[in-house]
């Protein structure tokens, strides 16, 4: 099987999977599944770290790439650590009673 | 096992954790120990990104402790009300960040290929095509969501000083960062489209209103354009410039998808945008073929477009019509004057009075709520009630408020308990059996036109059917139209009183009535 293949399987297998979990959130807490989902969207840190972190000499070395990749980093970092901190503040008020 | 098997192992852990988390939020009690699981797992994901080479740690370290802080400070600052827009910023930077990861791979490939590197697949082309026009698509249509829900785009009255500052910066950044860009690629059509483009983006969002002539058709361009340039840019992947003029035409078609969208069908927009930014970082995942990319994005992706069909289907509307449809009064619509002749009008005492003598209450939350803060002052209203022995509860429409879930997150705040926040379906059977429904702020989503008259631009559309309870007590400001832009009989029906007051004051003044009865 080709990677390509793989990484499809893999992506339709996970909608598939999101489909079946959500739907079974109540709609009381959908503003935090949202804020949470979006959390987790900021997953392009890992993407944005690697390219960001490349060293000189390195096959992804280029001074115009580390500058994006440093960008996406502070954006995809704004996005996961304020994404999991305000949905846990929601989240708290919902847990009090 | 090599350091790829560990990396590839712990990516697999951090997918778990994700999938445990958005299982976990089903319950409010197991919900926080969910979110905790998701951080968890996005930890692990960075660290054995990290463990799986060697790097240059000032970059790393400079770029997450930037971003934390802005993130920790936003999402510790902000306010419950302002909820919509801070999701809706979010999800633009997430776009924002899977158009650069995409833009800086492509580059670092080019830049391989020419000191020998084999280049890039087909898949790679192709993935990061797609990452650029959603990541873009994203980004700009975020920013016109996050500009109407704050009220600086589209809107006729004055401005803020820190609004216009925005306003008019955003669209002078765009605009000007195109002509600059523009310039140094030299005269040939790619360099004009792009300075077309970022100036179509920056001037399109100047105007006080989100509709005007030829809108449809630049929507149309744009979305050719794009294609277009994906075409040319797989052909041709060495020929970076075209990406970014890829992300400028893209661009263009966010934003004008976004302004075409009308107030009333914002919280689809947020959810639809959501489920966007999980697509952009999936194909990001295709891009630098890395799997908790693929799993992380197509999981908020999923949820995106469930939330997104929830909403329509609250709306009794198809994605399509709120997509590329217009609401609004249609020709036949009765005269509101005509509508609200028989309308009563009640003082905080009256109100009082009818509450003291009922066994049931129905509060029916709304937009309106949220602007007058008044979460606070209506739970101290519901308790004061239930402290005397009557039965309170919170009738919640999926879409009241400007994002799914607006109203269930204000009344958390004010520590109603969840239990008492009902379904629009657990409610609507036994309206017949509640003696007072106070409808907060909302219009539309209780509107019985929506039942009765089929030639209605709201027909159709499933409401809280508080017209059936015995009095009905509505809240508001004056007598003016919601979102749908239509009158509602409901005010002026026989077993309505209204009480014209700002939310949170009605709130406050008619508990002060009531503990003096």
């Amino acid at each position: 099987m080709s990677s390509l293949i793989m990484l499809i399987t893999v992506f339709v297998l996970a909608i598939f999977v999101g489909i079946e979990i959500i739907t079974k959130v109540p709609p009381t807490l959908h503003t935090p599944l949202m804020s949470g989902s979006n959390a987790i969207s900021g997953i392009t840190i890992v993407g944005a770290l690697i390219l960001a972190g490349a060293l000189e000499g390195q096959d992804l070395f280029s001074p115009l790439a580390k500058t994006m990749a440093f960008v996406a980093v502070i954006f995809a970092s704004i996005n996961v650590v304020g994404g999991f901190l305000v949905t846990g503040r929601m989240l708290k008020m919902f847990q009090r009673k | 096992m090599g350091m790829q098997d560990l990396t590839n192992i712990i990516y697999l852990i951090a997918a778990i954790l994700f999938i445990l988390d958005l299982k976990m939020l089903a319950h409010p009690r197991t919900a926080v120990r969910g979110n905790q699981l998701g951080a968890l797992g996005m930890l692990l994901a960075i660290v054995a990104t990290l463990m799986s080479g060697t790097w240059d740690w000032t970059y790393i370290i400079l770029g997450i402790g930037i971003g934390s802080l802005i993130g920790a400070v936003a999402a510790l600052r902000v306010k419950m009300t302002s909820m919509p827009e801070l999701v809706g910023l979010f999800n633009g930077f997430g776009g924002a960040a899977s158009v650069l990861v995409a833009g800086s791979a492509l580059v670092a490939t080019f830049n391989a290929v020419n000191a020998g590197a084999a280049g890039g697949s087909m898949q790679t082309k192709v993935a990061t095509v797609l990452s650029g026009i959603i990541g873009s698509v994203t980004f700009f249509g975020s920013y016109v969501a996050f500009g109407k829900l704050a009220e600086f785009l589209c809107v006729k009255w004055k401005l803020h000083t820190w609004q216009k500052i925005v306003k008019y910066g955003f669209s002078l950044a765009v605009a000007g960062s195109g002509i600059w860009y523009g310039l140094t690629m030299g005269t040939n059509p790619l360099s004009i489209t792009f300075m077309v483009s970022a100036v179509l983006i920056g001037g399109l969002l100047l105007p006080k209103k989100d509709r005007f002539p030829g809108m449809d058709l630049l929507k149309g361009l744009s979305a050719i354009a794009s294609v277009a340039l994906g075409v040319m840019l797989v052909l041709d992947p060495s020929n970076t410039p075209l990406f970014w003029v890829l992300v400028a035409v893209a661009g263009v078609l966010g934003v004008i998808l976004t302004l075409s969208i009308g107030g009333a069908d914002m919280p689809v927009v947020i959810a639809l945008l959501n489920s966007y930014s999980g697509l952009a970082a999936a194909a990001t995942g295709f891009v630098i073929d890395n799997t908790v990319l693929i799993i992380a994005g197509s999981l908020v992706g999923a949820s995106g477009l469930i939330l997104t069909k929830i909403m329509c289907k609250a709306m009794n509307r198809s994605l399509a019509n709120v997509l590329f449809g217009t609401m609004g009064p249609t020709a036949d619509t009765p005269d509101a004057d005509e509508v609200y002749k028989t309308v009563k009008s009640a003082s905080a005492d009256e109100v009082a009075m009818t509450l003291e003598v009922a066994q049931r209450v129905s509060i029916v939350p709304g937009y309106g709520m949220a602007v007058s803060q008044a979460q606070h002052a209506v739970r101290d209203v519901a308790n004061f009630l239930e402290d005397k022995g009557i039965e309170v509860e919170f009738a919640i429409h999926p879409v009241a408020g400007r994002m799914p879930g607006h109203m269930n997150v204000l009344l958390a705040e004010a520590d109603v308990p969840y239990d008492k926040l009902k379904e629009m379906d657990e409610v609507n059977p036994t309206m017949e059996q509640v003696d007072v429904a106070i409808v907060l702020g909302a219009n539309d989503v209780v509107n019985p036109v929506a039942r009765t008259d089929p030639s209605s631009p709201i027909a159709g559309m499933p409401i809280i059917d508080v017209d059936k309870a015995r009095t009905v007590v509505v809240i508001k400001r004056s007598l003016s139209p919601g979102f749908a832009g239509i009158p509602n009989p409901l005010f002026a029906a026989d077993n309505t009183l209204m009480f014209f007051s700002d939310g949170k004051k009605a709130m406050l003044d008619l508990l002060a009535a009531l503990k003096e009865t």
